[in-house]
């Protein structure tokens, strides 16, 4: 099969944005239409994608190759491996959900969806890039529009949140290019050809001061978007402020391209220099962790408790990527899915509620089950999701994570601490999860009914299409996961081959 | 006669210039308008002329070289000066006189550009500079009914005239040492001899002389108010070619004449270019007019653009010119969006493009992005252009300095977004209309926004252009 799949994937966002361009903003209807067909096509591919993908076999598929600059060894080259496959299908999945989260806006209707579609064009560009230039290229695309977004249609200090993120953002990317132009200059001396293909940069031996250098360039650079404590102040600011669907994307997917890019750059290219900074990922992942949990049982607001709750579960993630083996690596992947679908699906859901009530206070609600039983229905499914229970995809991947990181035998901090211990801690961290979503879940949606709140009705029509789909996947992977941990393992075992033929080095503490 | 066919482009330019200046003494009043479409239909042929003798290698009189690297700044000076003619169109009627000098005083200080790319000596060098600097100064100055313009003009003509004199004093002092005023032999005089005393002070100030033509700090004080107080299509003209004349006369004579001295000016250089990008960067955060920030966000241009000098490689040159090309557009798209803008409301501060987005998306729209291409975002050229430039800096081990540009160029990202912020989460004033810019600024401002997308995007045409040309000047 010839035909660029996965260029297609990307190209079809962009088609839905020069559509809306020629259609007059009154036409609210037909640019939201435009905008679902684009982003179902990139989903229909995606899925054709998944499906297709042959795990068995393993390694990049779908290749593209272009030649793009050839004097500094650019092409435009695309393929997925079994750790891209799932993060296409998950953007495809959020945004899709996110236009129909979106189908009751009203403001400025053309540009946001222009805005809109720009943004994930950037995200997809992201995951099927197999060339530095056009990856990083991509993961900057994604920066702009998130500014406009959120300055605009956002709520809650929006513009203050906006710039923040922007920023925060763009100083870490600027950290991560600085690694990615050392990277292309030292390859390209050691290999006498310059190139930017990861592959190829991948079969360079980096020396150990380089790789250390490099990986804390990207640590930094990444480690932004993932968000990883300290460096996590602008994700719930952000989250709050956005829009719905902007929400939903950037929980849901930008923040596992830092996780992404971390694994795919990172890991990768400086196995060693990964190995050496792994004890502090490690250490500050939990922070992520507790703190975040803890701090999102205080919130008052529904979307600070899931904003924080993102910052808490993308610890795992960390968690999982620290590590360094089969399981854990593979448990961070899914993790990145199944988190992606879980928090997309809150956001939707607070979305709505918060479209028509005009509030997220959680004190002010109360029994809303009563008005809004399918809402309630499908809140609850999330936050069984985000403690973990078996039969939802989350669990599957934190049970990997935590298994990789528990049989992790290495000492941090001279003995003081050990992956052992710190995973104890992240166990931890679940059962404060488990505290604040429930009592979320209660506050919010059960309990006697208030009167206050009859005028609400709940989800109907467009609405229960972010719901039923989200839904579905969590519990599609959750029952059987399968269908998703053998494509991931087929793209994590190079990877993992690949750490255990690097050198052993002691890690930073 | 050879000699003659190798100065095709600047008989032509001259011609155009003198015609124009006929053209305006000839045409009635109420027919003027027509001298700038045949200002623009010249320049866009010339351009075409330079372009189709990029390849062509020669040296005139001894003196005067022909070679890729000068057509290349050629060819953007005169993509400048169409910009700028087209840009001025209605600008230019509303000022309501003189159309006819106008235009031609433009084509001049093009072709005052080019004698100072293609200057391989000093006296020739000297005159091309002096040849921009007169006509920018009346060009300044031109608004007549206006004391900022007229303020603008005094400015440059003051701190011109003192920068040309350090200059000159500096060629003198490289003369006197080296016996020769062509730059080529200066260089074997200076192998051979080494560096004196007076070569090194001729060497610093002749670095002040070409500081102050390209705005670096502390040669930048004069920019921010020439910038604000001259007509808007000539302070953009004056931001992007005088700029890239300048780095092109700047790298002739340091590569050619002084390559030996190296390890000294790259000293000065690596210092000039830290200050010129954090306080351009510093600076034009709390602007409030759009010119001012602009003005600022033009000297911490140039900061970026003495990387590729610090790093003396043709890398490094094929950068600068590459940056200095798709300058051209993203500066001249911003300021083509000021200019319909003042066409329309008569104001340059940021705070009245309140809700611009919804009165005019074009205008909007290139602002936005000729902006973000100047932040160096993705996928606009300027992030291509910034990254051949943090290549080249860093392939030169100076990774300090990369991580300085790259985080300042972030700086960059928030005042610039202070006017995107303006434009689209602003909300337009009570009874504001729609912004109406004429056709030809239209179709300028689309091509330009263009340029800017394709080249980020498939940035491989200009780059082998680039790339090529600095070859070229390397290795003749």
């Amino acid at each position: 099969m010839n035909f660029p799949i996965l260029t297609a994937i990307m190209l079809a966002p962009v088609v839905g944005l020069l559509f809306i361009l020629l259609i007059p903003e009154r036409e609210e209807l037909t640019i939201k239409i435009t905008a679902a067909v684009a982003t179902f096509v990139s989903l229909a591919l995606s899925v054709v994608v998944y499906v297709l993908y042959d795990y068995g076999k393993g390694g990049l598929q779908f290749l593209q190759d272009v030649h793009w600059v050839p004097t500094f060894g650019i092409n435009y080259s695309v393929g997925v491996d079994g750790i891209s496959v799932p993060m296409v299908l998950l953007t495809a999945i959020v945004i899709f959900t996110g236009v129909f989260a979106s189908w009751d806006m009203t403001k400025r209707v053309k540009e946001f969806f222009i805005f809109l579609l720009m943004l994930v064009t950037g995200v997809f560009g992201v995951f099927i890039s197999r060339d530095l230039f056009f990856f990083y290229l991509f993961f900057e695309v994604a920066v702009i529009p998130m500014y406009l977004l959120i300055g605009i249609w956002g709520s809650t200090r929006k513009e203050y949140a906006a710039m923040k993120l922007t920023l925060y953002l763009l100083v870490g990317s600027a950290f991560a290019l600085i690694g990615i132009i050392a990277t292309f200059l030292y390859a390209s001396q050691q290999l006498g050809h310059a190139t930017f293909d990861i592959q190829t940069l991948a079969t360079v031996k980096y020396d150990l001061g380089f790789q250390k250098f490099v990986f804390f360039l990207m640590l930094i650079g990444f480690g932004v978007l993932v968000p990883i404590w300290p460096l996590h102040l602008w994700s719930p600011d952000g989250h709050v402020a956005a829009p719905t669907a902007v929400s939903m994307l950037h929980a849901g997917v930008l923040m596992k391209l830092g996780a992404y890019g971390l694994i795919r750059v990172g890991i990768f290219l400086f196995p060693e220099g990964a190995k050496y900074w792994a004890p502090l990922i490690a250490v500050l992942c939990i922070v992520n962790v507790v703190y975040g949990a803890m701090i999102a049982m205080v919130q008052k607001d529904l979307k600070f408790v899931i904003g924080y709750s993102s910052v808490s579960h993308m610890g795992y993630v960390l968690l999982g990527i620290a590590s360094l083996n089969t399981l854990s690596l593979n448990g961070a992947v899914a993790q990145m899915f199944a988190h992606g679908i879980m928090t997309a699906l809150f956001f939707a859901l607070v979305g709505n509620v918060y479209h028509k009530a005009h509030t997220r206070e959680i004190a002010r609600f109360g029994g809303l089950a009563h008005q809004m039983p399918r809402v309630a229905a499908g809140f609850l499914i999330g936050g069984l999701a985000s403690l973990g229970l078996p039969g939802l995809n989350n669990f599957v991947a934190e049970f990997l994570i935590f298994m990789g990181s528990f049989t992790r035998e290495q000492a941090i901090m001279g003995g003081i601490l050990s992956y052992r211990i710190l995973s104890v801690l992240a166990i931890s961290g679940i059962v404060i999860t488990a505290t604040y979503v429930l009592r979320v879940v209660k506050n919010t949606f059960f309990g006697p009914r208030k009167t206050e709140w009859d005028h609400l009705e709940d989800a109907h029509g467009v609405e229960m299409v972010p719901i039923v789909v989200l839904v579905a996947t969590l519990i599609l992977f959750g029952l059987l996961p399968s269908l998703q941990v053998d494509v991931i393992n087929s793209g994590i075992a190079p990877l993992v081959a690949k750490i255990e033929a690097a050198k052993a080095i002691g890690g930073i503490f | 006669m050879a000699n003659l066919q190798l100065l095709t482009v600047e008989i032509l330019t001259a011609v155009l210039g003198l015609g124009l200046l006929a053209l305006g003494l000839l045409v009635p009043k109420s027919d003027r308008r027509g001298i700038g479409y045949v200002a623009a239909a010249g320049l866009a042929a010339i351009m075409v002329v330079a372009f189709s003798m990029r390849e062509a290698t020669g040296v005139v009189w001894g003196g005067y070289i022909i070679d890729p690297f000068a057509t290349y700044f050629k060819v953007l000076f005169l993509a400048a000066a169409l910009l700028t003619a087209v840009c001025s169109f209605e600008y230019v009627e509303k000022m309501g006189l003189n159309q006819g000098e106008y235009y031609a005083l433009l084509v001049m200080a093009t072709l005052g550009m080019m004698v100072l790319a293609s200057a391989g000596e000093l006296i020739s060098l000297y005159l091309g500079l002096e040849l921009m600097t007169i006509t920018f100064c009346i060009l300044a100055a031109y608004r007549l009914d206006d004391a900022k313009s007229a303020e603008a003009g005094v400015k440059y003509v003051l701190l011109g005239a003192m920068s040309s004199a350090i200059l000159l004093y500096g060629l003198s002092l490289i003369y006197g040492a080296s016996g020769t005023t062509v730059i080529k032999e200066i260089g074997q005089a200076v192998a051979a001899s080494g560096a004196g005393p007076a070569l090194l002070l001729g060497t610093i100030f002749v670095l002040a002389g070409f500081a102050f033509k390209v705005t670096a700090v502390p040669f930048h004080m004069w920019s921010p108010d020439v910038y604000e107080g001259a007509p808007t299509p000539i302070t953009g003209f004056l931001s992007v070619a005088s700029k890239a004349a300048g780095f092109a006369a700047l790298i002739r004579v340091f590569f050619g004449a002084l390559p030996d001295l190296h390890e000294f000016w790259v000293q000065l250089f690596i210092a000039m270019a830290v200050l010129t990008m954090v306080l351009g960067n510093l600076v034009a955060i709390p602007q409030t007019n759009i010119k001012r920030l602009l003005a600022y966000s033009s000297i911490s241009q140039a900061g970026y653009l003495l990387l590729g000098i610090v790093s003396f490689s043709v890398l490094g040159i094929g950068a600068v010119m590459y940056y200095a090309m798709l300058y051209v557009f993203g500066n001249m798209g911003a300021f083509m969006a000021a200019t319909a803008f003042y066409n329309n409301d008569g104001s340059d501060t940021i705070k009245d493009y309140a809700g611009l987005a919804r009165r005019s998306p074009l205008v909007a729209a290139v602002m936005l992005f000729s902006l973000l291409s100047l932040a160096g975002i993705p996928p606009m050229a300027g992030f291509v252009g910034k990254l051949y430039l943090f290549m080249a800096i860093i392939s030169r081990g100076y990774i300090w300095l990369a991580i300085l540009g790259i985080l300042m160029s972030m700086v960059s990202v928030y005042y610039y977004l202070q006017v995107a912020k303006a434009m689209y989460l602003g909300s337009p004033p009570e009874g504001s209309s729609t912004v109406r810019v004429a056709p030809g600024l239209q179709v300028a401002m689309i091509v330009s926004l263009v340029i800017l997308f394709l080249l980020g995007i498939y940035p491989t045409p200009l780059t082998n252009y680039a790339m090529n040309s600095a070859v070229a000047f390397f290795m003749p």
